[in-house]
């Protein structure tokens, strides 16, 4: 089930980082045959490929490109989201350090198509390495006459906050203004940053681009599922043998990715509990790891892709100290501009800190619940169902030891 | 224009209007915090659900538009509980300390929480602390705890002052209100935040404490501050007169009036009261004599200056009108200076320093009433007046309201004039250098004493109210004036300042046509408009 790597084929060769290298391993070529395509063909073909976004929206791309303005004549920005902060999830910072090109290659096509002459890449502030790395190669693209012939790329640096990866609050962000999600409508690709129309994609999702161009559309949709094309990189941390980042089809199932590529649960271990996307997804018990890592299967399985940041649980972890971490993640990170998600972030913590310092009350599982359920969907943006997958999952699926801890 | 339905009522409305402002017209109020007609949308409060038939679950109202063929229900099960789920939410950190604040009475957290909320409480840990009564600048005190973080204050300076003094700092449940360093709230309308915070967050510094805002009674009237005639407020505290040192104004605050002001008055309006319960008033008719100063009746002061009006030849007699005094004052002179033929008139007096001015409300003309008084015919040459004053032509000098010793000229000269004058009579609501050298004083009620208009640097007549008895014996300048007219032979005066203005509307054509049912609340232009 491990296939083909195409996201990391370049990883093990020395120095993949440079233009050289990435030159010699046949890099730039699908951007010669892009610049030959319209740009409708372009977004056609990635439409084909069921390219879907791999941030953790899992939004098909093609459609995204396809909703800038037809008449619209002024600038259009493509904004790359390289903020990578979802808990467990770090598979962004190695394609910027090892393989930068292939996503200022995506870059060049995903802006041929959707007509923009201006691209930004929004990096996590903590990620000093792939920013020098990914600086260097765009210096080297702009040398080599890839970049500033009618497109352009601005790196940014963020400032440490989770929400500057939510689309719209990145946008904020880059804008100079505190990284605050904007209400929709409008959207983006209407009015986006700067006020201009605004495609934001993952660095992941548009280091695919190049593959899909030269290989085609049909060729990538072949590799995962009937709803999501290709591969993608999963971010296996916790309690496996081979911790890592792993390219696999998005067919592959959790227990394959657990057990065939990351060694199993490490130690004498037996597998108790799995994040499968990121913080932000629901958890799934030990029985529950038989299931497609897509888009559509996780969220059939009740949970969700997101940023296929999968962190693997043994019997010795406290699934209530790790809802309190999660949770003490959300109540800081939470922007505070929408209420529901400002006020109950912080109190269901208190709540959850409460319980692990063995204070809790018999009534406050039931609260968290409500609690989370009540603010559920009210948001301006995705955080705080973000902070509720969590929240509900963890109760829901080992109430039992919240209880004995309530009960001690 | 987009047609729609809300809870079962088809309206028709403009395009581009939102849910909240569409549900206004059909009588269905839509409960909201962050969302402020005069402001951008920021969405955050969450509050303004609504059920839209076809969408998957409630949206916030503010943030959408009205579409044709739109199903809108604002009361559905779902709604209801959203509105609950949201109101718990604002007020799990929120101290409840209702009986220490000032806002208590006219906040919207005690007024969505009788009619949405109702919950029991769930919250049992310790609250965010926060700031307490921090001063944000000379008029504005923060109280971080009560903030509901709605925004509505940063918004309205960045978008409205545009001097972005206010940021929201940090971020989940410690996010605060704040100002940016090295900054103060001390921009020139930074008053208006106490009245768009929706809750005690920010409140006034000059009316903290002062008096209970249930003991208040409001009354609609103008601003006298200048020449842009904004809509405001007069609240009052006539239950306890204990409070408040007395103060029978309380506080002013702007009403709504999108073809004058916006939502918005300046701070120096809004503090420009202080002269209606000053020491200063002037509470009874006064004569002076030598150096002493005996009050007198009404009736011996009207004789009195009557008499010199009767007695010295119109071309001996200056007036000086004032474009404080509004529009049915000012026509009740035109009456007496016509029945005696009086030509040397005027009422602008030059400032000692020029009014400051913006591109938004405040107008360097620190007058309510110039152009009503200007439409009115009014406009002579005032520094003439003093001028002949000096060389003795003048032997009855009426002032009314201004100081003229105060003003752009030079003191020496008007020394001179009121020197050689052999009678200077004055007629303000308060004291000032020149009504001290008066021989006659007419003490005139203030503008929240008494009804009247004002036409505004627009040539919009607007409307202002009575809004508390006029201080000991003052009495509005019309009736001052109508008693004059009487006892130089007329056989009657209007007897209020509605029938001086339907008087007025008969003989100036510039007021053709208005009345006080017609200018109603929010003013009416004159048939010239601005001059």
């Amino acid at each position: 089930m491990t296939g083909e790597r195409i996201l990391m084929r370049n990883f093990d060769l020395p120095d993949s980082h440079t233009l050289a290298v990435y030159r010699k391993a046949g890099g730039y070529a699908a951007w010669e045959k892009a610049r030959a395509m319209e740009p409708a063909a372009i977004t056609e073909e990635v439409k084909q490929s069921n390219l879907r976004g791999l941030g953790g929206a899992g939004f098909p791309t093609g459609t995204k490109w396809s909703f800038i303005p037809k008449g619209h004549t002024g600038p259009v920005y493509l904004v790359i989201n390289a903020d990578e902060g979802e808990p467990g999830t770090f598979k962004d910072r190695y394609l910027l350090e090892r393989d930068p090109h292939a996503l200022i290659e995506g870059m060049l096509i995903a802006a041929r198509a959707i007509r923009s002459s201006l691209g930004f890449v929004y990096i996590r502030g903590e990620y000093i390495e792939p920013w020098r790395r990914f600086s260097e190669a765009v210096r080297e693209a702009y040398e080599a006459g890839y970049l500033g012939q009618g497109f352009d790329v601005v790196v940014h640096r963020g400032a440490g906050a989770y929400i500057c990866g939510e689309e719209t609050g990145l946008i904020s962000s880059l804008e100079g203004k505190k990284g605050w999600p904007k209400v929709k409508p409008p959207f983006p690709a209407i009015k986006g940053a700067f006020g201009m129309p605004t495609i934001v994609n993952n660095v992941e999702t548009i280091s695919h681009v190049p593959h899909i161009i030269a290989r085609g559309g049909a060729w990538f949709a072949s590799l995962g599922t009937k709803t999501q094309g290709g591969t993608r990189m999963f971010s296996v941390s916790g309690r496996v043998t081979r911790p890592g980042v792993y390219e696999a089809s998005v067919a592959i199932t959790l227990r394959q990715l657990i057990d065939d590529l990351a060694g199993g649960v490490s130690g004498n271990g037996r597998l108790k509990a799995v994040v499968p996307g990121g913080s932000s997804a629901p958890i799934l018990r030990a029985d529950e790891v038989d299931v497609t890592m897509d888009v559509d299967g996780l969220r059939n399985a009740g949970t969700m892709a997101g940023s296929a940041g999968v962190v693997v649980m043994d019997e010795t972890v406290s699934i209530p100290e790790a809802l309190m971490v999660v949770a003490r993640f959300y109540a800081h990170e939470s922007c505070g501009q929408c209420t529901p998600c400002r006020e109950s972030t912080g109190w269901i913590y208190k709540m959850v800190h409460r319980i692990v310092d063995g204070h809790g009350r018999k009534e406050d599982l039931d609260t968290i619940l409500d609690v989370a359920k009540r603010g559920a969907g009210t948001t301006i943006c995705a955080f705080y169902d973000g902070a509720v997958g969590p929240y509900i999952s963890y109760i829901e699926k080992f109430r039992n030891e919240f209880e004995e801890l309530i009960a001690k | 224009m987009p047609k729609l339905t809300i809870n079962g009522k088809e309206i028709e409305v403009p395009a581009g209007t939102n849910l909240i402002e569409a549900a206004r017209r059909v009588g269905v109020e839509i409960p909201h915090y962050c969302y402020h007609p005069g402001l951008s949308i920021a969405g955050q409060c969450r509050l303004c659900m609504v059920d839209i038939e076809k969408a998957p679950r409630p949206t916030i109202a503010c943030n959408t538009q009205a579409v044709d063929g739109m199903v809108v229900w604002t009361e559905t099960d779902r709604v209801k509980e959203t509105r609950r789920s949201v109101m718990e939410f604002h007020l799990i950190n929120h101290p409840l300390d209702c009986p220490v604040c000032d806002q208590a009475g006219e906040c919207w957290l005690q007024i969505y929480y009788m009619k949405h909320g109702l919950y029991d409480p769930r919250m049992t840990d310790e609250k965010v602390h926060k700031p307490k009564a921090v001063p944000l600048g000379p008029h504005v005190m923060l109280d971080a705890e009560r903030c509901i973080l709605c925004s509505r204050c940063v918004r309205f300076c960045d978008e409205i002052t545009r001097t972005g003094e206010l940021g929201i700092f940090n971020r989940g449940d410690h996010s605060q209100i704040g100002l940016f360093p090295g900054t103060e709230l001390a921009n020139k309308y930074s008053a208006n935040v106490v009245d768009i915070c929706p809750v005690g967050a920010l409140t006034d510094r000059d009316f903290r404490f002062q008096v209970r805002v249930w003991y208040l009674d409001s009354t609609k009237s103008i601003c006298p501050g200048c020449a842009r005639g904004c809509n405001i407020e007069v609240h009052t505290n006539r239950r306890r007169p204990h409070h408040a040192e007395g103060r029978r104004v309380a506080r002013l605050k702007p009403r709504p009036n999108p073809d004058v002001n916006g939502w918005w008055i300046c701070d120096a309006g809004r503090y420009g009261y202080g002269a209606v319960d000053d020491k200063s008033r002037l509470l009874a008719p006064s004569r002076r004599e030598g150096g002493a100063v005996t009050d007198a009746t009404w009736d011996e002061a009207i004789a009195a200056v009557a008499g010199v009006l009767a007695r010295v030849a119109p071309d001996e007699v200056g007036v000086v009108a004032s474009p404080q005094m509004a529009n049915e004052d000012l026509f009740a002179l035109r009456r007496v200076l016509e029945r005696r033929g009086i030509r040397r008139v005027g009422f602008r007096v030059p400032p000692r320093a020029p009014g400051d001015e913006d591109d938004f409300l405040i107008r360097a003309d620190k007058h309510p009433n110039s152009l009503g008084a200007s439409l009115l015919g009014l406009d002579g040459d005032v520094a003439a007046i003093l001028a002949a004053a000096r060389a003795g032509q003048v032997k009855c000098l009426w002032v009314f309201g201004h100081d003229l010793l105060a003003s752009g000229w030079p003191e020496t000269d008007v020394d001179r004039a009121l020197q050689a004058t052999e009678l200077v009579v004055f007629t303000g609501p308060n004291a000032n250098a020149t009504s001290e050298r008066a021989q006659w004083v007419l003490p005139a009620a203030a503008w929240v004493e008494r009804d009247g208009t004002y036409t505004n640097c627009a040539g919009r007549v607007q409307r202002f109210r009575q809004a508390a008895d006029p201080l000991g014996r003052a009495l509005p300048e019309w009736d001052i004036l109508g008693r004059v007219l009487v006892a130089l032979g007329a056989p009657a005066a209007p007897p209020r300042a509605e029938r001086w203005f339907g008087e007025l509307a008969t003989a100036v054509p510039a007021f053709a046509g208005l009345s006080y049912r017609s200018i109603g609340d929010v003013g009416q232009p004159t048939a010239t408009g601005a001059a």
